[in-house]
């Protein structure tokens, strides 16, 4: 087991380690100057600047408070709507060509609009996000009602629920658990859209940071804020995937 | 509240003619046993002219071929769908929508998988002022159906038998005038398929509800029943429908009479031969 466990860690590791190595023969190879093809040591020694001096921590909690606001907002929307939508077939009818309209339209070519409507700061940044993640996961959310076993729909006839019964007893929970891999995409895209949302309009966060560094000609501190988001990629992902747990509740059936 | 009126006229069901089509929607469906196969868009008629009556507390098995309709008459029956023509009633009252007074067993697990056996089963109670009463109710079915000590437990971590007499208790807690079971013992073993069969005859005879009990097993109707119902294959009539007066438990090999009945069926249904 936990042999097992540490190979788990340790070959993927290797493999960065490796992906490392490839990086600095590349450079080595390459021949250009280093403030245009940093290694791997430049890109280290330069990160640890950046969190000595605190920079680093700043824009990266900076970029974290925008998705968490954007994303949350775009959730606890998302998910209410696309539930009454998923149940109101005649809702679905009529909105969903709008939705599927609006869908495809990227966050980015919302950017002229934003920052007319919402100026600078923190609030073009995060409407912007929550565009992002809004339509996926509202979309997703009528998938799961959609898909929900009929029987539940009619145990609930059978036992004369009311509609709001039916939606709090049965569609919110036959839904929430299929609703995982629908909050992982739409975290995942927040997180994406963030870095171009911070290209414009705010002065901070990692994507301002990419963009700065990019002006002072410091591709090494490109490569940092790049290595960051990465990170931080996974562990936003490794959160979610945690929401599993509640799904152990109901059973492999479902 | 009237109790004892209501017991002398419950669970008495008069079908009048009712027919149902369905529209097809596939471009060509499979040809059902050569009876041909349907084009788009053009109406397959599933039930044709059922003329039925089952008396108050009749345990009613109805028989057929698989597809041959007869989940389509419990669904009619039970309000979750309607007929394309024809009437049912239920003590006099015409069957316009589900209710908590006839309640379905489902032929796969219908139960919640995000309530407990204890959840489940107060589904149909929940209205209860007193929540003591509702409590004591609850517990009292599902004791009847022999799950006590496995109320905090969720559907998945009960055996399919289990599953199968949560969903009875849930049904039974209600008070309802009629069960309804579309082969609720489908997916089971067998052993777990003949205790449940036993268990379901002891409760009829103890709490004297209607119950209309669809299957596809001949033994199965034969040896539960109280009145069988034989379909034809689909469009599905009426090819049979008699009173079982035998007295339970019973046994083939001993009552002559039956054993003549089974092979009176299989040959309606159809097979001669693999006896």
């Amino acid at each position: 087991m936990i042999v097992e466990r540490a190979k788990r860690i340790l070959v993927p590791l290797l493999v960065f380690v490796g992906a490392g190595f490839l990086w600095e023969l590349c450079y080595l190879l390459s021949g250009w100057r280093i403030e245009v093809f940093p290694d791997p040591l430049r890109v280290a020694a330069s990160m640890w600047e950046l969190i000595a001096n605190g920079t680093l921590l700043q824009h990266t909690v900076a970029s974290l408070f925008r998705v968490t606001v954007g994303f949350y907002l775009a959730v606890l929307l998302g998910i209410p709507l696309g539930m009454i939508l998923g149940w109101w077939k005649g809702g679905q009818m009529a909105f969903n060509s709008l939705i599927q309209f609006l869908r495809p339209i990227s966050p980015l070519a919302w950017i002229p609009l934003t920052m007319l409507w919402f100026g600078i700061g923190d609030k073009p940044a995060i409407f912007l996000i929550f565009l992002s993640s809004f339509f996926p996961l509202i979309v997703s959310t009528v998938v799961a009602v959609n898909r929900i076993n009929s029987t539940y729909l009619r145990v609930a006839a059978n036992f004369n629920l009311s509609k709001v019964e039916t939606f709090t007893k049965i569609i919110f929970p036959a839904t929430l658990p299929t609703l995982l891999p629908a909050l992982r995409i739409g975290v995942g895209i927040a997180w994406l859209v963030v870095v171009a949302a911070e290209m414009i309009a705010v002065k901070s966060g990692l994507g301002y940071l990419i963009l700065d560094s990019r002006n002072a000609l410091r591709i090494d501190f490109v490569m940092d804020a790049m290595a960051v988001i990465g990170v931080i990629g996974i562990g936003l992902d490794r959160m979610i995937s945690q929401l599993n747990k509640i799904e152990a509740v109901f059973g492999e059936d479902h | 509240m009237g109790k004892t009126i209501k017991e002398e006229n419950m669970g008495h069901v008069s079908i009048q003619a009712l027919s149902k089509s369905y529209t097809e929607k596939r471009r060509r469906a499979r040809s059902v046993n050569g009876n041909g196969s349907y084009e788009r868009g053009e109406q397959m008629l599933v039930l044709d002219e059922i003329n039925l009556e089952f008396a108050n507390g009749e345990m009613v098995c109805i028989l057929g071929p698989s597809g041959c309709g007869k989940s389509t008459l419990v669904r009619i029956l039970a309000g979750f769908e309607q007929g394309t023509s024809g009437r049912v009633f239920i003590d006099g009252k015409e069957v316009c929508g589900p209710s908590s007074e006839h309640v379905f067993v489902f032929q796969y697990s219908g139960l919640l998988p995000w309530l407990t056996v204890w959840g489940n089963v107060c589904l149909g109670v929940r209205k209860m002022k007193e929540k003591e009463k509702m409590a004591e109710r609850v517990q009292q079915n599902i004791d009847i159906v022999g799950l006590t000590g496995f109320e905090h437990l969720y559907p998945h971590q009960l055996s399919g038998g289990m599953q199968r007499r949560a969903e009875l208790a849930r049904a039974l807690v209600v008070n309802p005038d009629i069960l309804f079971m579309d082969e609720p013992f489908a997916g089971l073993d067998f052993l777990t398929r003949v205790n449940l069969r036993e268990e379901i005859i002891n409760m009829h005879i103890l709490i004297k509800k209607t119950i209309i009990f669809i299957t596809h097993d001949i033994d199965e109707a034969l040896v539960m029943g109280d009145r069988l119902v034989v379909f034809s294959d689909r469009p599905a009539k009426v090819k049979l429908a008699l009173p079982l007066d035998f007295s339970h438990p019973r046994d083939f090999a001993k009552t002559p009479a039956l054993s003549d009945l089974r092979k009176e069926i299989y040959s309606v249904l159809g097979v001669h031969y693999a006896l």
